[in-house]
């Protein structure tokens, strides 16, 4: 088709080009917030505010003076304008902090179906989503969410979540499985680690333990393929992990399946076990399923840890 | 060529390769099967994990052994088995190729040439000289040796003949010591020993003789009313034939009349009835056995056959109690077997159109002027004389060969006669030529002829005085015969003798019986019409010379007397490649004479099929090894599978009907009225919105307009013709696909025509159809094949702004700009005139983002599917929207007219002044 116009025409204005040029920038960017927005609009939350007296930064209300009330807490300036003396009380502020950790290791990038009418999303895709639509509705309690490494602290806002849609959304590691990075985490904070857990259990326990020292709590959700739960190979087959450190060769991959399945189960077995030591919560979510069961459970699961 | 048992190989060494067959074995056990390469980030939980069985990997016992059938049918292949090659051995001296020729030959001949091209070919490389002798049309003198290549340039020259071989002069054989490939026909014949001791005396002969059996067909003939046509056979058929009869049809068109299968059970001959209408049996030219290339499968059918209808009237009343006094009494007794014979007045014998009318002594002709035009048109009309017409005034009978005296002629009268007359030897040019007088026959009374210069012209029988007996006159087409006697034996003893039926039968009157006897055929020249060639085709005879009666009747067919049809006078006699009382036999050679079958072992190569079951081989190998390695059952190994499927169902799949097939009721609805119609998107949500929201707008036209539409419908491309359709929606999504080039055409010539398209990209223009959006990008690529003019933004003062409504912009759940053809570059607003004048028709296309179907959509209770905007300013645009939706069919329905209106003012001023 041919266009001519007078606006179409080459020396068209800088704000439309400008506008083009935003979009295709943003392009990377939105679908995966518009997605953690679109998955945590669809959780309905619960009476959220903790509107009363308590410790923060917020001015609250003054409140008269009653005995017991050290001098100390007065408001001079207040009770200059009366004759009684009151007492200037702050919001009670619940300073949640929660730290992300989504596994961005090469063995996230993993999906059982890539193409066709059940495809399926890759783990990592799956896991950021989540992780990012946590974050969204933290943001609307009111909460701070950060990472756990040191690049995003915890801050409150929706500018946050852009930063965090722009650090996810980031290219992923070249290792095959992620240990968390627990450098940022503050103490007393909560803390979601999203992986598929794959790797060695030295570094996770390892985390673990010092964040419990910390006195951080939190959950860990174990994001699965169906392919590695069902494990529908056959024949002769070369297992390669995804960056291609690892690789095992078998004849007969349907015989493997029994003690794969076995293997699987006793390394849930473990990271249960890891967490309910920790007082943490454990749980598995394949990409298989819908995301926004996973979504609730990782939601209400800080909730209840609270 | 290397021979094994009946094969032969082409390049026997080849074979070599099936010694390594064991090596290859030995190869393909140690080589596992290869492996599939899988990401998998379990693997981390697999490692350490032992195989249980080792045995996989080694290939299976039974793969190799179907991957060494493939290797092992390849290599036989490629070494080129035949099976029962024609070994040639090759001879020595000059070759004699001797062929029978005859009729028995032809059904095969492209064979025996093909066999001759061979035998001369060999000669011809072995340097040899050959003859070529068809003993069917043997060499008048010595036939000598001459270049092999040279004689195959000749070959078409000869032509099987549809006769059988003819003696053979043995002193004609060519000089010295020869070679000889004898060609039989397969028939057994007293003649053929002679010519092979002839032959055997000068060198070894070979015999090429073809297994399958020789089949011919007798003369036909007349039994009980059936036509009988006996069938020959040299041993008997293993399958049955077809034998129809052919003839001319009412029309003049040659088709065949009858049908018969021809089918042998104990005996090697046996016979075919046709039993036939006598219309239907007379039209019979030929008979035939279908597909057989043969003078000897054709039997031609002559006067033998065709029973005439006779009518006989005679004068005298009948009476009672004396039969052999009845005048046609011996005419019955003559003509009964032999002729289909009608009696009654002479007014019904005339409708039923007989050949040949018989009038026993009738004087006064009731129906005389009928019977004129009957015999003019070539009835033949016999008359008898009687008391009757003695007595009769006959001046007033045109119906006579000659003038008659009044009165008749008698022992003892007027004219008396001494002794009874006997008859003279017939003339020459008589059709009784060559019937032999017997001596008891005599005359005692007979009507006279006036004398006349003509008189002995027309008379064909005479008594010995000279007067004449029987007379006869040509008539138009017709003739009239008159016998000066009566039917009875009253006036003679004619009646009473065998000359009686046999002159009947001379005039055509009575069927002869089926094998003429000499003295049927004497004393005249039958001249051939039709001759038979050797493939049993008829052809004209042109002006080949007549026969004599007495050689037609005994010879066998020859060079001097070619099979067909023979006529005399109006008789005809068929003569047929296949000798009366003939009999067929197999040939029988004697043991030394080598008889090389043509049917029993023709070559076969056997390549192909050794290829071919490699290739089946090797598919099966590739199955049985995605089976082993566990890549035939999975997901992807169901998609190819599915698409090989598909592959092979879209192979068989009937062509797609043709375009411009639309539904006549369909079209007939979409032709009565205004008819929105939408654009299939292929996304079901859309297409469901996209009809809600011409519904919609259906129904606001209706409520606020003269426009009432019908209810809206979804475009058929492949089938619809655009043409019906006023105004079609077009939502783009992404992933639509695009229309064929035939349905582009189309949407070209919908263009062309006056239609409009709104492009809806349903994205709120964000990119101003850069290719920021999806649909954006998917509406350039939709639209590129389309016939569509500059666009521009719609300018304020388009007439879509004013062909209903008064509109500044044009919203539907959105409210971006919309493009419209370019304005002329040229508009310029007249003086006084509120608009420019703008473009002259309708915009094809307008195109924009601001999903107008969603605002228009209603339910089906009536009520807006989607929410527009927010409170009463979103209702206040949708009701723009449904004013855009009004204009916009108004100006797909008016075109210019509203443009056209701002010209009132000037022109009422004109007509003013």
């Amino acid at each position: 088709m041919s266009v001519t116009s007078d606006t179409a025409a080459p020396g068209q204005s800088p704000a439309l080009s400008l506008r083009r040029e935003a979009e295709g920038a943003a392009s990377a960017l939105p679908p995966l917030l518009v997605a953690a927005e679109h998955l945590a609009a669809t959780v309905q939350m619960g009476a959220h505010g903790r509107r009363r007296a308590g410790s923060g930064e917020e001015f609250w209300q003054y409140r008269p003076a009653h005995a017991g009330d050290e001098l100390r807490f007065v408001d001079w300036r207040r009770s200059a304008r009366s004759d009684s003396q009151y007492v200037r009380q702050r919001e009670w502020q619940l300073a949640q902090s929660v730290h992300l950790w989504v596994d961005d290791a090469a063995s996230m990038r993993f999906t059982g179906a890539e193409s066709g009418r059940k495809a399926r999303v890759t783990k990592s895709e799956r896991a950021r989503v989540l992780g990012l639509a946590l974050a969204v509705l933290m943001v609307r309690g009111g909460e701070r969410v950060g990472l756990t490494g040191p690049l995003a602290p915890p801050r409150p806002g929706r500018a946050q979540l852009m930063e965090l849609a722009g650090l996810l959304s980031r290219e992923a590691g070249v290792q095959d499985y992620g240990a968390p990075e627990i450098a940022g985490v503050t103490p007393q904070s909560r803390v979601v680690l999203l992986s598929d857990f794959f790797g060695d259990l030295g570094p996770i326990e390892a985390a673990l333990g010092r964040l419990a020292d910390r006195g951080v709590s939190g959950v860990m959700m174990q994001v699965l393929d169906p392919d590695e739960e069902a494990f529908p190979y056959d024949g002769r087959t070369i297992f390669q992990s995804m960056a291609g450190g690892l690789i095992h060769e078998t004849r007969k991959a349907g015989d493997l399946r029994a003690r794969y399945l076995d293997r699987l189960a006793a390394r849930r077995d473990q990271l249960a076990r890891l967490a309910r030591s920790a007082g943490w919560q454990f749980s598995t979510h394949h990409t298989g399923d819908p995301a926004q069961a996973a979504l609730l459970w990782l939601y209400s699961a800080l909730e209840r840890g609270r | 060529m290397w021979m094994l048992g009946p094969i032969g190989f082409t390049a026997p060494w080849l074979l070599l390769g099936l010694a390594a067959l064991p090596i290859i074995w030995l190869i393909l056990r140690a080589v596992p099967p290869a492996p599939i390469r899988r990401r998998f980030p379990g693997v981390a939980l697999l490692l350490g994990l032992k195989d249980e069985e080792v045995q996989a990997a080694r290939t299976p016992w039974w793969l190799l052994a179907l991957r060494l059938l493939a290797l092992a049918a390849a290599i036989i292949g490629f070494a080129g088995p035949v099976l029962n090659p024609q070994r040639a051995v090759p001879g020595t001296g000059p070759l004699l190729i001797v062929a029978d020729g005859s009729w028995a030959s032809a059904r095969d001949w492209p064979r025996r040439v093909e066999r001759m091209t061979s035998a001369l070919k060999d000669a011809q490389q072995a340097g040899r000289p050959a003859a070529v002798i068809s003993l069917a049309d043997p060499p008048p003198a010595q036939v000598s040796f001459t270049d092999a290549g040279a004689l195959i340039q000749s070959l078409p020259g000869i032509q099987p003949q549809p006769w059988a071989p003819q003696s053979f002069d043995a002193a004609n054989l060519p000089e010295g010591n020869f070679e000889t490939l004898w060609l039989s026909d397969g028939l057994a014949r007293d003649s053929r020993a002679g010519v092979l001791n002839a032959l055997e005396a000068r060198g070894p002969v070979k015999v090429w003789q073809p297994q399958l059996p020789v089949l011919a067909l007798g003369a036909a003939r007349i039994e009980d009313g059936a036509l009988v046509v006996p069938a020959l056979a040299s041993t008997i058929p293993p399958s049955p034939r077809d034998v129809a009869a052919v003839g001319r049809d009412p029309a003049g068109i040659e088709r065949e009349l009858a049908s018969q299968p021809l089918q042998f059970t104990d005996s090697r001959e046996t016979e075919l009835r046709f039993d036939l209408p006598p219309e239907l049996r007379n039209r019979i030219t030929r008979i035939e056995i279908t597909g057989m290339r043969s003078a000897g499968a054709v039997s031609l059918t002559d006067d033998a056959v065709k029973r005439r209808k006779v009518a006989i009237l005679s004068g005298a009343r009948d009476r009672e109690g004396l039969e052999l006094l009845s005048p046609t009494h011996y005419l019955h007794q003559a003509l009964a077997p032999t002729a289909d014979l009608i009696e009654g007045t002479l007014a019904d014998v005339l409708t039923a159109d007989p050949d040949v009318i018989i009038l026993a002594d009738m004087a006064d002709l009731p129906e005389q002027s009928k019977l004129h035009d009957w015999v003019e048109k070539g009835g033949l009309l016999i008359r008898f004389a009687g008391p009757r017409m003695a007595n009769a005034d006959l001046d007033a009978d045109t119906l006579l060969p000659v003038q008659l005296r009044a009165g008749g002629r008698s022992l003892g009268g007027t004219m008396s006669w001494g002794d009874p007359r006997a008859l003279a030897p017939f003339p020459e040019n008589s059709p009784f030529a060559g019937l032999q007088v017997p001596d008891d026959v005599t005359v005692k009374a007979q009507v006279m002829a006036e004398p006349t210069p003509d008189l002995s012209e027309h008379t064909i029988a005479a008594l010995t005085d000279g007067t004449p007996l029987v007379t006869r006159a040509k008539m138009g087409q017709g003739a009239v015969v008159l016998f000066h006697v009566t039917a009875n034996a009253e006036w003679s003893t004619l009646p009473l003798s065998l000359l009686f039926p046999q002159m009947l039968e001379r005039l055509a009157v009575s069927a002869r019986p089926a094998a003429p006897e000499e003295a049927d055929l004497a004393g005249q020249t039958w001249v051939p019409q039709k001759l038979l060639d050797g493939f049993g085709r008829l052809q004209d005879a042109g002006a080949a010379a007549g026969v004599p009666g007495e050689e037609l009747a005994k010879a066998e067919p020859g060079p001097k007397l070619r099979p067909g049809i023979y006529t005399a006078e109006d008789r005809s006699v068929a003569l047929n490649a296949l000798p009366r009382g003939a009999t067929l036999s197999p040939a029988s050679w004697p043991a030394n004479v080598p008889v090389e079958g043509a049917f029993e072992q023709r070559e076969m190569p056997l390549k192909g099929w050794l290829l071919g079951a490699a290739l089946a081989a090797l598919l099966i190998d590739i199955l049985a090894t995605l089976a082993l390695s566990g890549k035939l059952w999975g997901p992807r190994a169901m998609k190819a599978a599915g698409f090989g499927a598909a592959l092979i169902l879209a192979s068989f799949a009937p062509p797609q009907a043709h375009a411009e097939d639309m539904d006549p009721a369909r079209a007939i609805e979409a032709a009565s009225n205004v008819v929105l119609a939408a654009m299939p998107t292929g996304d079901a949500e859309v297409d469901r919105v996209s009809m809600a929201g011409l519904k919609g707008l259906s129904q606001v036209l209706n409520r606020r307009t003269t426009v009432e539409p019908s209810a809206p419908m979804m475009v058929d491309l492949k089938n619809d013709d655009l043409a019906v359709f006023t105004f079609i929606y077009w939502p783009i999504t992404a992933d639509q696909p695009a229309p064929s080039p035939m349905e582009y055409a189309k949407l070209n010539r919908y263009l062309r025509g006056g239609g409009m398209i709104l492009f809806d990209t349903r994205d709120a223009d964000i990119a101003g159809f850069g290719e920021a959006t999806p649909a954006g990008k998917r509406l350039q690529a939709l639209a590129a094949p389309l016939d569509i003019p500059p666009l521009a933004p719609i300018p304020d003062d388009h007439v879509l702004t004013r062909t209903f409504y008064l509109l500044q912009d044009f919203p539907g759940r959105y409210d971006g700009t919309i493009w419209v053809e370019a304005p002329p570059a040229d508009a310029e607003r007249a003086e006084g005139m509120p608009f420019r004048n703008l473009n002259d028709g309708v915009t094809p296309v307008v195109i924009g983002g601001n999903d107008w179907a969603s605002a228009w959509a209603v339910d089906d209770r009536g009520m807006p599917m989607f929410p527009v905007g927010r409170g009463r300013t979103g209702e206040r645009q949708r009701e723009i929207a449904d004013r855009f939706g009004v204009n916009l069919i108004m100006h797909v329905l008016t075109g210019n007219y509203k443009s056209d209106q701002v010209h009132v003012p000037a022109l009422l001023e004109r007509l003013g002044q």
